[in-house]
């Protein structure tokens, strides 16, 4: 079939990709843009390893065609920090024991990164729900959920100090 | 899992996806969130030589709320009614029901026009629709037409949609009353092993009207009319309660499925449709 | 030099056993910069896929490639006649046995290998798949065990049925083994007597481990040097390598195995799979690397299952509740091969810990295993090999017993725990446990969560429920679980021959820092993490400054590999004993450098002090930079040692959990109100870490109690091959879990230290069992079987009158 170019802004960079319409965004921005953070888990958009954020929402990239994302700002996990200047999310985890293996990770902090976004104070109740299309193996999510209320507790400290 | 290779369209317009749809008859389908469609593509359950993306289709989006009238633009996103005011004060069940649908992600991505389209007893606008005595907006080559929510559904995956049809909206009159949408799953991302919506009106300390509708218990989603008429007139106590369970009962025919057989998909339903009529009829 | 750093900061400075330490793994992980198979990329690089079985039982008539090889991209598609000629047809399995590599005249489950389709790229491959003409004629399927014992239908044609398997004679053509320990007739002996009996039956349920990230491989051969390099998901590179070389002909030199970041395996990645072998035939044909990836149906279907054991129990007690004996006797379904993951000599793994935690005077353990129309497997997920099945099997029996006896459960464990002063523990099955202190951490437990509240709160539910007032029951579940860690002395565990040491390599680098280099290989546990604050503590290097390498056998020095908690325990100690090796060299130096004996030097935290001078001293990096800048009379340059570790003996982690659950017996859906766990696993090396596995451990419990599982209809079709029906709990589904411990170290271990990723698993399964049937106990119910999610419990509640 006809391939077709695919324009998208990718953590702030433009890009221009030749992809079939077959070709899922989960392998576009593994392969073709070389930003393996997400992962592909279940395939059938159950578990979250391929979530990116796409125009302001969390996106599973494996249940989506790249060129649906034509025109599209989508925000990978490698978006989210460099390694000089790690994203509050990306410490919280590294400090609070949320993670183990690693494969769920970028897809668990790049939703973590939107929900904060919709609900800076979320309760506890409110990070288990707003993560409950994420799943990971290994941590039982204790850990995450604790990460992630003290992300949010350290990104609103900054905010009122800010003002 | 792999998709087979398609072509890809994404018309600018309605008219212009009315058109790829003429062209290519059967080979043609629209795709809107795409969360129930690409598994299947992937499964190579679905095969789709021609995917219509409705995205770039301004017309089909957004909701508004005039003269008591809601209405819904077909790729409003589940994440979209959860989170829009005048719908919740409108009417809230809409977004205690959307909130039960998957997951966050699949709710940014899920439209209620596809949910609603697709036919799949599961999905839960659906009955939802017909509890709300909804219309749905099919646009074709031969023009508009209207059909109820509660007449749309045949079979599972099959509905009133014609070929060449795109559902564009969904219309229905803003309930005040009490709501409830009650789901038993057994996680988040699970279908339900049963659901069922209510809306129930009070007349003084008497139901004036019920309306009962049910999720994946059936191969398509059903109101109980009888059910709703066993609680008219009643202060909604234990024994109208009853009584419409078992009205409800009679109209469905579940079938067994990794959720358990049908004896318990059937107690669990009662026990669903109970809890959310005397939830509903608390907010009346 | 005058020290302006105190002791007390000295010691924290190292981040060392017991230490907290965040983890190195995390930067990369973060920062979505983990290397997992899936990301190599290799120039020119193909991929292959699978043609699989539709169906359970079948003979295959014929293989049509043609349309396949037509399309375009497609380089080749191998089959069963493509690699006979190798030999690769079939390939040995870990317990013994063989299995097809690609359907060899039938196929015998659904989602066998049947055909390898080798492409340019995944799309062109899964095209060509589709391509693939396979004409089958449909056999009778056998999905029972019990069915397959008694039936005249033949799966495995290949095997002689009268010759003996690798573990003894079979009984019938469908039967693999019997394994017996133990004292069978003095076992009936004892129970036919006793004042008590309590018997039951109880299946544990076929499930899957189910890591997030699937299994693939890519293979690389470089037909210039005669090099294959392979990448995958290895939880034992090592003996992959070997087999690798076994299989292929390739002398064991000129391959290199490597695994990379694991995203999490719980068993599910020790076995061999014919995907790996196939990407290596056809990287081997094609001249270019050839990766293969599963997807999570390939995966759910195909790789390795954990459980599906049918085990009968008896156990006799005195009236005051003195256990007096125990029989069980286990049916176990290995599907169409066995491809257990157990260490040669244990077709059964550990079962033979069944007397659990207990003092047992007499016992039996018999085990059949027998071939099914199903996947096979037969992995130890998140524990030690049969483990889970096994104290599964016995906290329930004491479950039951108590029932039989009237008594309450907690007390029935008191009574019957092996003492304290009994360790080192023979048991009638022949295990020694190495230490235990059960009921101190028994009474912690029951005290932490006030049993004896429990109990008046549960007894108050009771009524409430018979008067009408609620339709809900509370349940509280206990268990005490004992663990078999650590595989394990040479004598009697290897795996195809190698036996089960472990090991670690250390060079200090002149400037005092160090790489180690183990035979392990990490999925999560954090071993970069902790096996550096092994050696902080033993060298006196702070664990900042060592960089931890596995997983590359070029590099690596051999092992075992990570699975059944035997990372800690074994390569653990190889790691300490290195350490010491690195320590004594020190010393000689330090004791040159400060112009002394060697024996009036000792350690101290970071330095080698003279005795009763402590001002005097070399530091641990002095030391290293002489060891490479000055000629030191009788040394040898350099600081480096290494380590294979053969334990004496396992080591035994145990644990006593209670959680409290109630229960909707209207709609069968149980909530977790509470959950307590704790863990004794000797020495403890990174707090942090420990409670991270124990939080993963109870997490995976309770998917696995509460309503995971691989299910087949009776055709032999998999019911349960994708995530909406796999149950794989969210962060909704999960309670927090309280975590606490007692310390009893393993005296045999170099640090005390006894493995602890398990153990969670293992103890928190029969906890949260224990709890759906302690709600039902006052309403007669004595066992019903896993996993219990919302139908069986509901039936359980109906079977019992409780919706009348």
């Amino acid at each position: 079939m006809t391939n077709q170019i695919v324009k998208m802004t990718v953590n702030g960079e433009k890009k221009e990709i030749l992809a079939e319409p077959r070709e899922l965004l989960i392998y576009v921005l593994r392969e073709k843009l070389g930003l393996s953070g997400a992962h592909v888990g279940c395939e059938t958009s159950h578990c979250g390893a391929c979530t990116v954020e796409i125009d302001g929402k969390s996106v599973k990239s494996c249940t989506m065609f790249a060129v649906q994302a034509e025109g599209a700002k989508i925000t990978t996990i490698e978006g989210l920090g460099t390694p000089d200047n790690l994203h509050v999310l990306q410490e919280n985890f590294k400090e609070h024991h949320g993670l183990q293996c690693g494969y769920c990770t970028p897809g668990m902090i790049t939703r973590a990164h939107r929900l904060l976004q919709e609900n800076p104070n979320p309760t506890e109740e409110d990070v288990r729900f707003g993560i409950s299309g994420n799943i990971c193996r290994c941590t039982g999510y204790q850990n995450i959920v604790k990460s992630i209320l003290s992300a949010a507790a350290e990104l609103n400290a900054a905010k009122e100090a800010a003002q | 899992m792999i998709t087979a290779a398609f072509e890809y369209h994404r018309p600018s317009d309605l008219a212009g996806a009315l058109s790829v749809l003429e062209e290519h008859g059967d080979d043609a389908r629209v795709i809107a969130g795409g969360h129930s469609l690409i598994p299947m593509m992937k499964l190579r359950m679905a095969e789709v030589p021609h995917l219509i993306d409705l995205q770039d289709i301004a017309g089909l989006k957004g909701i508004t709320i005039e003269g008591g009238m809601v209405t819904i633009g077909a790729m409003t996103t589940q994440h979209e009614l959860i989170n829009n005011e005048a719908l919740l004060s409108a009417t809230p069940i809409i977004h205690e029901a959307a909130l039960q649908i998957a997951d966050p992600q699949v709710r940014y991505m899920g439209t209620i026009g596809g949910n609603v389209a697709n036919g799949d007893p599961a999905n839960d606008m659906p009955g939802l629709m017909q509890c709300l005595n909804a219309n749905f907006t099919l646009e074709g080559p031969d023009g508009t037409r209207s059909v109820k929510a509660r007449e749309f559904y045949e079979a599972a995956y099959m509905t009133e949609l014609e070929d060449g049809e795109i559902l564009t909206q969904i219309t229905f009159s803003a309930v005040n009353a009490g709501y409830a949408y009650e789901k038993q799953k057994r996680k988040i991302g699970d279908y339900a092993t049963a659901a069922c919506g209510v809306l129930i009106t009070k007349d003084g300390d008497k139901v004036a009207t019920a309306s009962i509708a049910m999720t994946n218990l059936s191969d398509v989603p059903v109101l109980s009319e009888a059910a709703g008429a066993a609680l008219v007139g009643t202060s909604c106590d234990a024994a109208a309660i009853k009584a419409a369970v078992a009205a409800a009962l009679e109209d469905i025919d579940p079938t067994e499925d990794n959720r358990g057989p049908v004896e318990f998909k059937m107690h669990v339903a009662g026990i669903i449709i109970s809890r959310a009529i005397a939830r509903a009829w608390s907010r009346a | 030099m005058k020290d302006e750093v105190t002791r007390e900061e000295r010691v924290t400075n190292l981040k060392g056993l017991g230490s907290s330490r965040k983890r190195v793994e995390d930067a990369r992980f973060t920062q979505g910069k983990g290397h997992y198979v899936d990301d190599i990329n290799l120039p020119g690089m193909l991929t292959g896929d699978f043609v699989r079985s539709p169906y359970a039982h079948a003979r295959v008539k014929s293989i049509n490639i043609d349309a396949a090889m037509a399309l375009d991209g497609v380089v080749a598609v191998l089959t069963a006649k493509d690699l006979e000629p190798l030999s690769l047809h079939w390939m040995p399995t870990l317990a013994g046995d063989k299995q097809m590599v690609l359907a060899d005249g039938k196929v015998l489950f659904q989602g066998q290998e049947v055909a390898f389709v080798v492409a340019k790229d995944r799309y062109i491959a899964a095209d060509a798949v589709e391509l693939v003409e396979v004409e089958y004629e449909e056999l009778p399927v056998i999905v029972d065990p019990f069915k397959s014992l008694q039936s005249d239908v033949v799966l495995r044609e290949d095997l002689d049925p009268n010759a003996p398997g690798a573990h003894g004679p079979r009984k019938h053509h469908n039967h693999i083994f019997t394994w017996e320990v133990g004292d069978e007739d003095g076992t009936n002996a004892v129970i036919d007597d006793a004042d008590v009996v309590a018997t039951e039956e109880m299946y544990y349920h076929r499930t899957h481990p189910c890591p997030l990230e699937p299994c693939g491989s890519v293979a690389s051969m470089d037909k210039v040097n005669g090099k294959l390099t392979l990448y995958g998901t290895f939880q034992a590179p090592h003996v992959v390598r070997t087999v690798a070389s076994l299989l292929s002909g390739i002398e064991e030199h000129n391959i290199r195995v490597v695994s990379p970041d694991i995203g999490g395996g719980f068993g599910n990645k020790v076995g061999v799979y014919p995907g790996y072998v196939c990407s290596i035939v056809a990287s081997i044909v094609t001249g270019v690397p050839v990766k293969w990836v599963e997807d999570r149906m390939e995966n759910l279907m195909s790789t390795a299952f954990a459980r599906d054991y049918w085990m009968k129990g008896k156990i006799s007690a005195t009236k005051e509740g003195k256990i007096t004996g125990l029989h069980c006797h286990v049916t176990a379904d290995h599907g169409a091969f066995d491809a257990c993951a157990d260490p040669t000599k244990f077709p059964a793994g550990f079962m033979s810990i069944c007397t659990g935690s207990y003092d047992i005077p007499i016992a039996y353990l018999g085990v059949d295993g027998v071939y099914t129309n199903k996947a096979p497997g037969g992995v130890s997920y998140r524990c030690s090999f049969r483990v889970t099945e096994a104290v599964y099997f016995i906290e329930r029996m004491i479950e039951v017993l108590a029932i039989e006896l009237n008594m309450d459960a907690a007390e029935l464990r008191r009574i019957n725990f092996i003492k304290k002063e009994q360790f080192p523990y023979d048991s009638e099955l022949g295990w020694e446990y190495d230490s235990g202190d059960y009921h101190t951490a028994w009474e912690k437990a029951l005290k932490a969560v006030d049993y004896e509240g429990l109990r008046k709160e549960q007894a108050e539910r009771v009524a409430a429920f018979k008067r009408g007032e609620t339709r809900t029951i509370m349940g509280i579940g206990l268990s005490f679980f004992t663990e078999i860690v650590g595989a394990g002395p040479v004598k009697n565990c290897d795996i195809l021959g190698m036996g089960m040491f472990d090991s670690c390599e250390i060079r200090i680098h002149p400037t005092g820092s160090a790489i180690a280099r183990l035979g392990t290989i990490s999925q999560g546990q954090g071993h970069a993490t902790t096996f550096a604050q092994i050696l902080a503590s033993e060298i006196g290097i702070p664990a900042d400054s060592i960089t931890i390498e596995e997983g590359d056998t070029d590099t690596a020095p051999y092992g075992l590999g990570t699975y059944g908690s035997r990372s800690t325990p074994v390569a653990g100690a190889a790691t300490a004993m290195a350490g010491r090796k690195i320590r004594a060299k020190a010393q000689m130096i330090a004791a040159y450098l400060l112009e002394v004996h060697d024996d009036d030097v000792e350690f101290d935290v970071d330095r080698f002090v003279i005795k009763g001078a402590p001002e005097r001293f070399k530091t641990m990096g002095e030391i290293a930079y002489a060891a490479y800048n000055q000629a030191i009379p009788g040394l040898e340059p350099g600081l480096e040692a290494v380590s294979y570790y053969d334990p004496p003996n396992m080591t035994y982690p145990f644990g006593a959990y209670v959680c409290v659950m109630d229960i909707d017996v209207d709609t069968g859906v149980p909530k977790i109100n509470r959950f307590y766990a704790l863990d004794d696993c000797g020495t403890r090396i990174n707090p942090m870490v420990i409670e991270g596995q124990i939080h993963g451990g109870l997490t995976e419990a309770l998917a696995v109690a509460l309503g995971q599982e691989i299910a087949y209809d009776e055709m032999g079709n998999c019911k349960t091959a994708t995530l909406m029906d796999f149950f794989l709990p969210t962060a909704w589904e999960v309670p927090n879990f309280e975590t606490d411990f007692t310390v009893t170290p393993s005296p045999h271990h170099p640090i005390g230290a006894k493995g602890v990723g398990e153990s969670p698993h293992v103890g928190g399964v029969p906890c949260f069992s224990n709890a759906v049937q302690d709600a039902f106990r006052p309403f007669g119910n004595r066992h019903t079987n896993m996993p219990h999610d919302h139908w069986r419990i509901w039936k359980t509640a109906n079977d019992l009158g409780l919706h009348d």
